[in-house]
């Protein structure tokens, strides 16, 4: 009896979570996984029949589809490098000591806050062809010859959305990797200097060896995020113009719903979530080998 | 002289970088605010001035007064408010079960519940329609707020675990001696050591809900429009509100900001915890 509720316990505290969890994440897992094997749309709903693995095979036969990952493959090396570039350049500058650093630390964080909905309506305004101020201040100091409409252009859209994800997300890589250099204990530095390492010398020795577990583990997260994100280029461009800022999340969404195809929407999602899962997998396998 | 050397080199080589990245961090998001208060006709004379010429309240008083952006402020609050209250309820008994008790599974399920964040919101998001369509519960309250007190459950799980850890678990066991049974030891003695914790953990809850946009947008919209939703409202087919648009945003992004800023401190300390940890 006293042996039951020891083993009990933990369960009955957990359960509400691992129901609503099954309920809300792993239910519907399931339910994408059955939607994919059948043909489901959305002016049909009564007639569901089950076609194996047809919505796949339609999906990689579509050049849409290839060109949404090739999107995606832009969006998300792009996205991500540039955050990390720019987040680690101010975790390194926020790591010294100045007066105000305490401010500084906080401000910086305040477009990670935002909704992504805002962040787009502010990047959109921004960049507008008649009324962006980035177009104005781009004229005046000589870098524009004339004002560029960014997001209505085939070849500028997608860097106004990469923009403006730049702009969310690099506070992340700033905060994180700033707590992963307050780790390095101060002694190794002053070692190096005493055995006269330069300023270069010691961020490669040191700086980048003692963050690379933090900056694989925040590099990953990001990488997940930022793939399955499609709400900011929802708002700034619905994926266009024509299909220039699709990417994989956003072709399975607008085809699921624009569409009305379940079937193939569901299993263009599921493609995004393998592929993320594979590479992944790959790379901790890898970090496992090394 | 040395001194005034090192001065110098502090404030070109760290202060002004510094201050920059505030100024990228920052900007566009004041132009926004700005933008918010200057009068229809200087928004849309193109180019446009960098300074305003006269400040007006004129789109927040029209966003509050003509349009339902004031019910659906009150809608997101709802929604929110629930969510961090379903969502709390859900975290705490399991937070804590992984913070006093070594039982099967225990690391699996911790990692498990990571991975959740790994399937991407558009794989749910269809069967989550469907299946609340079944139940006529599209567009309620309700479904808004089951949907956003799950999404979050991972990350609120790994903090509140580790502000648990921080707690002796012999204050539990004294109290149990006493008398008191599991649950009234978590409520009446761990959770009240774990306030701030559980207070930071609420407000990223309440975060997420309140910027939250596909839920919002796929499972509610018309009956329950949460902000989010209701701003795209201004973007027509051929001509956009800029006022509105600007106003609505502001009003949107300064709770989240403020809360954001207080909350700081411990979110992002137990954030980089676990991403530190791994």
């Amino acid at each position: 009896m006293v042996s039951i509720r020891r083993w009990a316990t933990p369960w009955l505290f957990l359960a509400p979570a691992l129901l609503v969890t099954a309920l809300i994440v792993l239910l519907p897992v399931a339910n994408a996984l059955w939607l994919s094997l059948h043909d489901v749309v959305l002016f049909r709903p009564k007639v569901r029949p089950f076609i194996g693995l047809a919505n796949y095979v339609r999906a990689l036969g579509d050049p849409v589809f290839w060109e949404s990952l090739r999107h995606s493959i832009v969006w998300v090396v792009a996205a991500v490098s540039l955050q990390f570039a720019v987040g680690f350049a101010g975790a390194l500058l926020l790591n010294r000591t100045f007066a105000w650093r305490g401010i500084a630390r906080a401000l910086i964080v305040v477009p990670w806050a935002l909704p992504s909905v805002i962040i787009g309506l502010i990047w959109t305004w921004m960049l507008d062809f008649n009324l962006g101020v980035l177009n104005v201040l781009g004229v005046r100091l000589g870098l524009l010859s004339a004002s560029v409409p960014w997001l209505a252009q085939l070849d500028t859209a997608m860097a106004g959305v990469i923009l403006a994800i730049v702009w969310q997300g690099f506070p992340f890589f700033a905060i994180t990797l700033l707590a992963g250099l307050q780790a390095i204990p101060d002694e190794h530095y002053e070692a190096a200097e005493i055995d006269g390492a330069g300023m270069v010398q010691q961020f490669w020795h040191i700086t980048v060896p003692g963050l690379a577990e933090v900056i694989v583990t925040s590099l990953l997260l990001r990488m997940i995020w930022v793939a399955n994100s499609l709400d900011l280029i929802l708002v700034m461009t619905g994926g266009g113009p024509g299909t220039a800022t699709q990417t994989l999340p956003l072709h399975a969404f607008l085809t699921a719903w624009s569409g009305g195809n379940y079937g193939q929407g569901s299993a263009l999602a599921v493609i995004l979530t393998l592929v993320l899962l594979g590479i992944v997998g790959i790379m901790l396998w890898r970090r496992r080998e090394t | 002289m040395r001194q005034r050397k090192g001065r110098l080199r502090l404030f070109v080589g760290t202060e002004i970088p510094v201050a920059v990245m505030v100024a990228f961090a920052l900007l566009p998001w004041l132009w926004m605010m700005l933008s918010s208060i200057r009068p229809e006709r200087e928004l849309t004379t193109s180019p446009i001035l960098l300074m305003p010429q006269t400040l007006t309240l004129v789109h927040h008083i029209t966003l509050l007064s003509r349009t339902s952006f004031g019910q659906s402020l009150l809608d997101s609050l709802i929604v929110a408010t629930g969510a961090v209250s379903l969502g709390l309820a859900l975290a705490v008994p399991a937070a804590y079960a992984f913070s006093r008790f070594r039982f099967r599974f225990r690391n699996y399920l911790r990692a498990q519940f990571l991975v959740i964040n790994m399937f991407p919101v558009v794989m749910l998001i269809l069967p989550l329609f469907i299946l609340m369509r079944q139940y006529g519960l599209l567009d309620t309250y309700f479904a808004l707020i089951i949907g956003h007190g799950t999404f979050t459950l991972p990350f609120s799980i790994w903090l509140l675990t580790s502000y648990f850890e921080g707690i002796p678990q012999e204050l539990d066991q004294a109290a149990m001696i006493d008398g008191a049974t599991r649950m009234q030891a978590l409520i009446r003695v761990v959770l009240p050591l774990a306030i701030p914790g559980v207070v930071a953990v609420g407000i990223y809850m309440f975060i997420a809900s309140w910027n939250e946009y596909l839920f919002a947008l796929m499972l509610a919209g018309r009956e329950v429009r949460t902000v989010t939703v209701a701003l795209q409202l201004f973007i027509g087919e051929n001509q956009i509100q800029w006022g509105l648009l600007m106003a609505g945003g502001t009003l949107v992004s300064l709770p989240a900001t403020f809360l954001f800023l207080f909350a700081q401190k411990r979110l992002v300390g137990g954030l980089t915890g676990g991403a530190v940890k791994g």
